[in-house]
């Protein structure tokens, strides 16, 4: 057990799943000697050199290829894409290859790679570095989609994402990677956490509150703060792995509480937690007490400024001032 | 054989490669299989077009008639083991790697036994066994998947080489870049086997690339590229036969650019208003089929006879793959959503 940051917790599971199984490999760009852009693969390519740990051109769409090619041919590769926003670049060997090949070939193989990518904005990248895309992978038959919240689910989660038969996803928030105020005890070798199984970070009787990735954090700081000056007793919902999808979770907690805000950092419009709050609507409509509320950011790309890109995100007291709204007309 | 005079002057001048003609040592049962492979691409189109005619391909469809020598040629060169990656146009690979003729016809009419389970269709069968990786319905979408396979072998460290079949569109979609250059920095074991039918759909390659040769394009990764007469079977398998072996020692990628010709439209639906009935009766006295029987008579490995007994146990075979097909059941419903995911 050490005292882990989210991005070292990542590094750990790499680390130590390539140690078990040597048909797990590397690539991407920047990732050997130098570790990556935000530094995540440190220390990995002196460990497992060259051939594993394998540094690309600016290429996505063949770094993305390469991974579903060798996928199928029997290896389980791990890809870092390095911004969200440049899977762009690469979208059609996620969305055509990746996705479809196990259903277009009746079933007939499997695609076991994890696409590694960082996400989300608050690090004044601008406009082509902050993007959160997680709605249009999930939307997207035949991906998994993972956003860890913290280091130790971090850790089970990417684990778990290695060795799952299909191509996943994993979003891992930028703000979260180094940040000490989020660092946790995290064990040392294999565990996994399962995918598409959500938890309550927090129980509370009130209002439920569904979260994922960096906006799990936001929101049990609300908490703590509501908790503490007004008596309100949330609770937080992280949803972990965006698809599969853990709705039983969602309508369990509504039905204790009648209420629900969903809190994402994507674009509101057309953002993963609209079906959230459908899937609610259609299975647990009649647990709510008020209407399901979504907090997402403004609908435009993620500014530089930094009193622009404050503005576009949820914050802690935005979190907390729609709670109180919500609370105050019932 | 006869010289191909569309091709001649295009190609590259072989001797500096020292290509041994291995074609002339193989047994007569493989000359034989040449054979009857490219005679079961052709029928096997032929029939396809019948169901074209009567409405029962429900999408559409990429004929491979007239360029069977190139499928057939490139995967006689290689162990049965390798894997290829194919493209657009892909009946003709499949059939080559051996694929069973029945189930693919029943995957082009959507039958529940076919390939893919009816999923697929004619842009997407792949047959895993076969180590056959897919056709692919994205224009070069298969050029990432084929570096991934040779990165298999040389991170597995077998002598497997991987042959990605491409067209000439293809190289200029943004994946060739990044695919050849990929591949030649690692020094895969991997064969671009680009073939030129002279069309990307209805776009002369002539008015959508500015060299002459999409083979000169290997001056941009440093590796050896090659332009070769696509519709004799012979070169084909020579080429390839020599250009593996040097991909197994670590000597690829290698670029081939095979010269070949379409005698049916792009697709299910193509009025082929971007080329004259002249120009396609130019390349049929070219003919594959042809140029290779009149090879194997003048070499007397086969006589005449022995050629037309071949030909009638083909068309025979393809009948029974149309029957078995149109006999089989539809897909359950139930399995629609069934494949997404594996365990």
């Amino acid at each position: 057990m050490s005292n882990l940051t989210y991005l070292e917790a990542i590094r750990e599971a790499i680390q130590e799943v390539m140690q078990k199984d040597e048909n797990i490999f590397l690539i991407g760009e920047d990732i050997g000697l130098y570790g990556g852009s935000f530094g995540l693969t440190s220390g990995l390519f002196a460990e497992f050199g060259a051939e594993r740990v394998r540094d690309t051109p600016i290429s996505e769409s063949v770094i993305i290829g390469t991974a579903v090619g060798s996928a199928i041919t029997g290896m389980r590769p791990i890809l870092e894409i390095m911004f969200s926003d440049f899977t762009g670049c690469g979208m059609d060997q996620i969305m055509n290859q990746a996705a479809k090949i196990r259903y277009m070939f009746g079933g007939k193989a499997k695609v076991p790679m994890v696409l590694r990518t960082a996400t989300g904005g608050g690090a004044g990248f601008g406009p082509h570095h902050s993007q959160s895309l997680e709605a249009i992978f999930a939307h997207i038959p035949g991906l998994k989609v993972v956003m860890p919240s913290c280091p130790y689910d971090a850790k089970g989660l990417f684990i778990s994402a290695v060795y799952d038969n299909n191509p996943v996803i994993f979003l891992e928030h930028k703000v979260l990677y180094k940040s000490k105020k989020y660092a946790q005890e995290v064990p040392k070798g294999i565990y996994t956490i399962p995918l598409g199984k959500g938890e309550i970070k927090r129980p509370g009787k009130d209002i439920s509150i569904v979260a994922t990735s960096y906006m799990v954090q936001k929101s049990l700081e609300a908490a703590e703060i509501l908790q503490k000056d007004k008596q309100i007793d949330c609770e937080i919902i992280d949803l972990r792995t965006i698809k599969p999808l853990d709705i039983d979770i969602v309508l369990e907690s509504v039905k204790k509480t009648g209420k629900l805000i969903c809190v994402e950092e994507a674009c509101s419009f057309g953002g993963f937690m609209g079906e959230v709050v459908a899937q609610v609507m259609e299975k647990g409509f009649d647990y709510l007490d008020a209407p399901a509320i979504r907090i997402a950011s403004s609908n435009n790309p993620v500014p530089y400024s930094h009193i622009l890109e404050e503005e576009m995100i949820p914050s802690v007291d935005k979190i907390k001032d729609r709670i109180l709204s919500v609370l105050s007309k019932n | 054989m006869k010289e191909n005079l569309l091709i001649k002057g295009k190609t590259t001048d072989l001797k500096e490669y020292k290509i041994a003609d291995r074609f002339k040592d193989l047994e007569k049962s493989k000359k034989i299989e040449i054979l009857k492979k490219m005679y079961q691409i052709r029928y096997f189109e032929n029939e396809v077009e019948h169901f074209i005619l009567k409405g029962e391909i429900y999408g559409t469809c990429h004929l491979y008639i007239g360029e069977e020598a190139n499928a057939v040629g490139a995967i006689s060169a290689i162990k049965h083991n390798d894997w290829i990656v194919s493209h657009h146009r892909g009946h003709g690979h499949c059939i080559a790697k051996d694929s069973d003729l029945n189930f693919m016809m029943s995957e082009l009419i959507g039958k529940g036994n076919g390939y893919c389970k009816g999923k697929g269709g004619s842009m997407h069968i792949a047959d895993m066994d076969k180590y056959n990786l897919g056709a692919n319905g994205i224009v070069g979408g298969g050029m990432g998947i084929a570096v991934g396979a040779a990165l298999t072998n040389k991170l597995k460290k077998n002598d497997g080489v991987v042959i990605c079949f491409i067209g000439d569109a293809s190289t200029n979609n943004g994946i060739f870049h990044e695919s050849v250059n990929i591949a030649s920095i690692w020094n895969l074991p991997l064969i671009y086997f680009c073939e030129n039918n002279q069309y990307g759909m209805s776009t002369p390659i002539i008015s959508s690339t500015n060299i002459e040769k999409i083979s000169d394009r290997k001056a941009s990764y440093g590796i050896v590229g090659l332009t070769i007469d696509g519709n004799n079977v012979v070169e084909v398998y020579n080429v390839v036969s020599h250009f593996a072996e040097l991909c197994r020692k670590g000597k690829g990628p290698i670029l081939i650019e095979s010269l070949t010709y379409r005698w049916k439209g792009h697709s299910k639906h193509d009025s082929q208003i971007y080329r004259t009935k002249d120009e396609v009766e130019r390349w049929k006295e070219y003919d594959p089929i042809l140029r290779y029987k009149n090879h194997l008579i003048e070499e007397n490995t086969v006589t005449a006879g022995e050629v037309l007994e071949i030909e009638k146990k083909v068309i025979e075979e393809i009948k029974n793959a149309a029957d078995f097909a149109e006999k089989s059941a539809y897909p359950e419903l139930k399995e629609l959503e069934t494949d997404v995911y594996a365990d």
